[in-house]
């Protein structure tokens, strides 16, 4: 099968009721990697997730992958800021996507009890998903998103609520992930997670990509004066 | 004053010797609401969850339309049955006129609108909430629907027994194309207007406790699903 990637994005823009939400942004996600999106709040960050992954409309400029965009859809997946979760239980949310895919309930239900060992949610598959703490949420959003083996996943601050301990297992979970070849792209307030997991920056600024560079020039010898006090964790406008 | 408890008595007499004429009434009750129902929430349901999920040029108007047709008299509903199902009008040719079929039909014109709107409101409801989630699973227009008709399955019972208590004690409509034949398209409110006319109350006050009880357990299920319904999603 073709690669979805690389994502090209050209002058790719997004308004909303007349205001500028993000943009113009051109830029190209390579087909291996781990993309960091950082920037202060309101800079953009959700927006411009959204706007690769087809969620927000384009009002400028183009979005475009490697393949037909219909088809490119079945192959990403997208973790929330604030976990979407189904009435449902969690075994049933966890086969949710793969039921769409026209998969069998029998073969579908061995899949997730096979994924959620993987997540440390086999203890959960009976619980109704919605009652679930903000933690496992988070947890069941990636298993969810995760478990139809996209090729690329993007996540909206994945660990924004969660203590070190649940951090340091989504990240060692997404270190796995990318081992397998998955493209990865997140934002995060978190720094240090940054440093720890990035191959690339984009660090946003008033919706615009105000840098886009490897992690470590990034981090060790920024270009700009922003992107410095942003890193030192100075206040940025 | 004697009228009253003598009819009382009378009445739960007529109940508790499972009298036939009295059970006659209410089977055909249930059967004709029941069946209502059973079709207006397969029309309804769905159109209320696609009215919530589409876009289109007279969403607004069509939601317009649906509520101002919650509003609609049912004698006005069963005139306009009458004169479609009368032997000059359109469906004429069916002979369904004062036939319990004919009295399905108005009833389904009647709580098909009140089934549609309040599976709108829960279903927009719940859209909001999925929205992005289902965009971007790539559900189809018919998964998604199916979805959140699943989902929201609770407040959709909740709209079903909303409906089966409007039909239930329903009159006008019912009296006008049925025609309150004893033994064919006799129910429990025609029964009930019938009998008080008449003097009747013994018959009349036994069905009315039949109505009473039936339109008390309606509302105590609707309350119990509501809170089920809540307490699953907090
Ligand atoms: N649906 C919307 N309608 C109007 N304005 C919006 C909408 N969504 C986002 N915005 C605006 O777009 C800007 C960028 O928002 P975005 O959520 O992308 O920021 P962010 O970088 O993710 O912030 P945070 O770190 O707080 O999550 C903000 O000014 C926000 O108010
Ligand atoms: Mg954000």
């Amino acid at each position: 099968m073709v690669s979805i990637l690389p994502l090209k994005l050209t002058d790719a823009t997004a308004h909303m009721r007349g205001k500028k939400l993000v943009g113009p942004v051109s830029l190209t996600l390579a087909p291996t990697g781990f993309t960091m999106v950082i920037g202060p709040n309101g800079a953009g960050k959700t927006t411009l997730l959204r706007l690769m992954h087809g969620l927000q409309r384009c009002t400028g400029g183009e979005v475009v992958w490697a393949v037909p965009a219909t088809q490119a859809r079945d192959r990403q997946g997208f973790v929330f800021q604030s976990p979407i979760m189904m009435r449902r239980k969690v075994a049933d949310s966890l086969a949710y996507p793969l039921r769409l895919r026209g998969m069998g309930k029998a073969a579908a239900l061995e899949k997730v009890a096979q994924c959620a060992g993987n997540f440390g949610l086999s203890e959960l598959l009976e619980s109704w998903a919605p009652m679930l703490s903000g933690g496992e949420k988070q947890k069941l959003s990636l298993a969810r998103a995760l478990i139809t083996e996209p090729e690329i996943l993007f996540l909206d601050e994945p660990c924004a609520n969660l203590d070190g301990r649940a951090t340091r297992e989504i990240e060692s979970i997404l270190r796995q992930v990318q081992a397998r070849g998955t493209r990865l792209v997140m934002s995060t307030h978190n720094m240090g997670q940054a440093k720890r997991l990035a191959d690339d920056v984009i660090f946003m600024l008033g919706g615009k990509v105000h840098e886009h560079a490897e992690s470590e020039g990034f981090f060790e010898a920024s270009s700009t004066p922003e992107a410095k006090a942003f890193i030192n964790g100075d206040i940025v406008e | 004053m004697s009228d009253y408890s003598d009819g009382f008595w009378a009445a739960w007499k007529l109940i508790i010797t499972l009298d036939p004429d009295l059970y006659e009434i209410i089977f055909l009750s249930l059967q004709v609401t029941i069946s209502a129902v059973i079709i207006a929430s397969i029309i309804g349901l769905p159109m209320g969850a696609w009215l919530a999920v589409n876009r289109f040029k007279f969403r607004r108007y069509a939601i317009a339309v649906l509520n101002a047709l919650m509003g609609l008299p049912p004698v006005v509903v069963g005139l306009f049955v009458y004169m479609a199902l009368s032997r000059a009008g359109p469906l004429g040719g069916f002979g369904l006129l004062f036939s319990p079929a004919a009295m399905i039909i108005a009833q389904v014109i009647i709580i098909t609108p009140l089934i549609a709107s309040i599976s709108h409101q829960t279903i927009r409801d719940l859209w909001a909430e999925y929205h992005d989630l289902l965009i971007s699973m790539n559900a189809t227009r018919t998964q998604r629907i199916k979805a959140l008709l699943w989902d929201g399955k609770r407040a959709l019972l909740t709209a079903t027994l909303a409906g089966f208590g409007r039909a239930i004690g329903e009159v006008g409509a019912i009296m006008i194309v049925g025609g309150n034949i004893e033994h064919a398209t006799r129910v429990l409110t025609t029964a009930i207007a019938l009998e008080t006319g008449k003097g009747n109350f013994a018959f009349a006050m036994g069905l009315g406790l039949v109505l009473i009880v039936l339109a008390v357990m309606i509302n105590l299920l609707i309350h119990i699903v509501g809170k089920t319904e809540r307490a699953s999603t907090w």
